[in-house]
C-alpha cells in the first residue's frame, strides 16, 4: 500500500538507470546511511560497536569481494581468506618500513598487493572451472599461510608470525576510540559498495555476469574471457585485501596467519550463498547473519533462562544454525536478498493482490 | 524503406577444411557472400551447416582454407576479431545470459563500443555515466525496432522461447554488425512467431543493409528470404545459386529425399 512507484514517472535514461529507481526505496537507504552515521556512533555501546558492528562491517567487505569473484563471474573461490592475509600483512608492512604512509594509502596498496596475488592465483581459472577451480584456489590457501609463517621477514621476525597492527592515523588524528574505528570502516565500507555497484551496473559487471551465464556466448560478442576473469579475480581479491587490512587494524589488532585459516574463507562463502549470490545488498544481509545468528541464539537462550550446560549449549547454537541454512536454502535457493525482494513485489500490491 | 542493393563480395572462403580427430565435419567448401544479400545455409542434418558459421566467427579454426573478409585474407578467424570486424550471430540453442535482464542482455552487444576503463565505470560519474546513457539510447533503438519494449526489464529466464529467440537477435543487431550470421533462427517456432522473425529479418536488411547468413531448415522460409542458396551434404558443397536453381538440383534433391536405387 506504501511501497508502490504509481506516480513515479521516469523521464529520461539517467533516471532509469539510479540503483534505487523506487523513491521509499531511496528514503529508506538515507535514513539507514543517517542512523548508521549519526546516530549508531553516538548511542552504540563499545561493546556493540568493536564487538559486533565492526567485525559485521568488516566480514561483510569481504563477503562483498567474494560475490564479485562467485556471484557475478561465476568463478568458485575458497581462497578468500588467504587474500584477507596478504591485505593484512601487506599493509602492516608498508606502514612498518615506508614511515609517514598515510593509513588509506597503505590499506590501498595492500588491496593492489592481493590483487595481484589473486591475478597469479586465478590463472587456472583460464583453463578449469567449478569444483576443479575451488580445489586450485584452496591451494592459495594453503601457500599463502604457509608464506607467511615461514617467511619471518613479513611478521618482521616475530614468533610464529604474529603481528600487532600499528595504531591507525590519519592526518594526525589516532583512530582508537570504537566510535571512531567503526566510523572509518563504515566510511571505507559504503565507499567500496557504492563503487561496486557501479562496475556491476555498467559494462564491466555485464562482463562478468556474461562469462558466469554463457561464458561462448560472451566470447563471441567480443568479450575477452582472459582478461575478464582477471579482472574479476583482481578486483575481488582489492576487496579481500582490504578487508583483511582492516580486520588487523580496525578489529583484532593482532592477527597471526593461522587466523586466516580455511575456516574462515568457509565462512565467508556461506554468507554470500545464504546472502545472494551475485547481489550487493545480499553480501550484507549474508554476512549479517551468518555473523550474528550465534550471537542472537545466544542472547535467546540468556532471555529464556533455560539453564543447561555450556557444551551443550554451544552444540545446540551449532545445530540449530545449521538447520536454518539448510532451511533458507530449500526455501529460497537464491539468497535472503531473493527473499527480500519477492516480498517487496509482494508488498506493491498489498493488500489488494487483485 | 530503401532500395536493396547487392554489393560486391564482402566475404569469401575459400577451400575450407575441418576436422575433429579422425572426423571430417567440412570438406574443401567454398562459397562467398556478396555484401547487403541473404544469403542461406542449408542442408541434412549434421551436414555442417553450423560448423560453417563457427569457422566464419573463429569458434573453430579450419584446418585448411583462407577467409576473406573486408579485403584482408587470413587463415582462421578469432573469435575476437571478428566481433570486432563487425561479424553477429546468434546460436541454434539459445544462447542468453540467463541471469540478467532482457535490457542487459542486450546491452552486452555494445561491449566493443565502450571506451571507459573499470576504474571509471568504478566512479560512475562522469564518463561511465554518459557512456552508459548514450548507449542505452541506441540498444533502446533495436528495442523499438524489435518491438520488446514490455518485458525490457524481464530477466530472460522468465521469457518464452519465441521471445528469446527475439532477445538474441536484438543483442546480435546492437553491434550494429556488418554480416549478421543467424543459425536457425526459427526453429521450434510456430507460424504466427516465423512470420515475425522472417519480417525481421528483412527488415534489418532491407532498412540497415545487413548482410545475413542464415541457416534454416523450413525450406519455405529459405526461399522466399534468401538471394542465395549454398547446399552442404555429409560436409561438402553439393549446391550454390539462386533458390530456384539449387531447388531443381537432383543432386539436393537426392540428399534431402534419398535416392532410389
Amino acid at each position: 500500500m506504501f511501497y508502490r512507484e504509481a506516480g513515479q514517472y521516469k523521464t529520461s535514461y539517467a533516471d532509469d538507470g539510479q540503483i534505487f529507481p523506487i523513491r521509499q526505496d531511496r528514503y529508506a537507504i538515507a535514513v539507514l546511511l543517517l542512523v548508521a552515521f549519526v546516530v549508531v556512533p553516538f548511542t552504540a555501546s563499545a561493546y556493540l560497536l568493536s564487538g559486533i558492528l565492526i567485525p559485521c562491517l568488516i566480514i561483510s567487505l569481504a563477503a562483498l569481494g567474494l560475490n564479485i569473484l562467485t556471484g557475478y563471474a561465476g568463478q568458485l573461490s575458497l581462497g578468500t581468506a588467504a587474500f584477507m592475509a596478504v591485505g593484512a600483512f601487506a599493509s602492516y608492512n608498508f606502514v612498518l618500513r615506508i614511515p609517514g604512509i598515510p593509513l588509506l594509502l597503505a590499506f590501498a596498496l595492500a588491496g593492489m598487493v592481493a590483487a595481484f596475488v589473486g591475478i597469479i592465483f586465478g590463472l587456472p581459472s583460464l583453463r578449469v572451472r567449478g569444483f576443479y577451480l575451488a580445489a586450485s584456489t584452496l591451494a592459495t590457501q594453503f601457500f599463502i599461510v604457509w608464506c607467511l609463517t615461514k617467511f619471518s621477514w613479513l611478521s618482521n621476525n616475530s614468533s610464529s608470525g604474529i603481528i600487532t597492527a600499528q595504531p591507525m592515523q590519519i592526518l594526525g588524528y589516532t583512530f582508537s576510540s570504537p566510535a571512531s574505528k567503526y566510523l572509518l570502516v563504515l566510511s571505507i565500507v559504503a565507499v567500496m559498495a557504492l563503487a561496486l555497484k557501479n562496475l556491476v551496473r555498467s559494462n564491466t559487471g555485464r562482463a562478468w555476469m556474461a562469462i558466469r551465464d554463457m561464458d561462448m556466448a560472451a566470447e563471441v560478442i567480443g568479450f575477452p574471457p582472459m582478461r575478464t576473469k582477471l579482472l574479476a579475480f583482481a578486483v575481488s581479491s582489492f576487496y579481500c585485501g582490504v578487508a583483511g587490512a582492516l580486520y588487523a587494524y580496525a578489529f583484532l589488532g593482532t592477527v597471526e596467519p593461522d587466523g586466516f585459516s580455511l575456516d574462515l574463507s568457509f565462512r565467508v562463502l556461506f554468507m554470500i550463498i545464504i546472502g545472494g549470490l551475485g547481489s550487493i545488498s545480499g553480501s550484507f544481509i549474508g554476512a549479517g547473519f551468518v555473523f550474528l545468528m550465534p550471537i542472537a541464539l545466544n542472547m535467546f537462550f540468556g532471555a529464556t533462562g533455560i539453564h543447561m550446560p555450556e557444551s551443550v549449549k554451544s552444540n545446540l547454537e551449532q545445530m540449530i544454525f545449521g538447520g536454518l541454512i539448510i532451511f533458507f536454502l530449500i526455501v529460497e535457493p537464491h539468497g535472503l536478498a531473493r527473499l527480500w525482494q519477492i516480498t517487496k513485489e509482494k508488498l506493491r500490491i498489498w493488500p489488494f493482490p487483485h | 524503406m530503401s532500395e536493396r542493393t547487392i554489393g560486391g563480395v564482402i566475404l569469401d572462403l575459400r577451400n575450407i577444411s575441418l576436422s575433429f580427430g579422425g572426423v571430417k565435419a567440412l570438406t574443401d567448401i567454398s562459397f562467398d557472400v556478396r555484401e547487403g544479400e541473404v544469403r542461406a545455409i542449408i542442408g541434412p542434418n549434421g551436414a555442417g551447416k553450423s560448423s560453417m558459421l563457427n569457422v566464419i566467427n573463429g569458434v573453430y579454426r579450419p584446418q585448411q582454407g583462407q577467409i576473406a573478409f573486408h579485403g584482408k585474407t587470413r587463415h582462421d578467424m578469432d573469435t575476437h576479431e571478428a566481433a570486432a570486424q563487425g561479424i553477429a550471430r546468434t546460436f541454434q540453442n539459445i544462447a542468453l545470459f540467463k541471469g540478467m535482464s532482457v535490457l542487459d542482455n542486450i546491452m552486452t552487444g555494445r561491449n566493443l563500443k565502450i571506451k571507459t576503463n573499470f576504474l571509471q565505470q568504478a566512479i560512475w560519474w562522469g564518463p561511465a555515466r554518459r557512456e552508459e546513457i548514450e548507449q542505452r539510447r541506441k540498444v533502446e533503438e533495436v528495442i523499438d525496432f524489435l518491438e520488446i519494449q514490455h518485458i525490457r526489464k524481464t530477466p530472460v529466464g522468465r521469457l518464452p522461447y519465441g521471445l528469446q529467440k527475439r532477445v538474441e537477435l536484438a543483442r546480435a543487431l546492437a553491434a550494429e554488425p556488418k554480416i549478421l550470421l543467424l543459425d536457425e533462427p526459427m526453429a521450434g517456432m510456430n507460424v504466427e512467431e516465423k512470420q515475425d522473425m522472417c519480417r525481421f529479418i528483412l527488415d534489418v536488411n532491407e532498412q540497415f543493409g545487413t548482410t545475413v547468413v542464415l541457416i534454416e531448415h523450413d525450406m519455405g522460409v529459405v526461399m522466399d528470404l534468401s538471394d542465395r542458396v549454398v547446399v552442404l551434404d555429409y560436409g561438402r558443397k553439393i549446391a550454390d545459386g539462386l533458390p530456384d536453381e539449387v531447388r531443381g538440383n537432383p543432386e539436393v534433391i537426392s540428399a534431402y529425399l534419398g535416392q532410389a536405387h
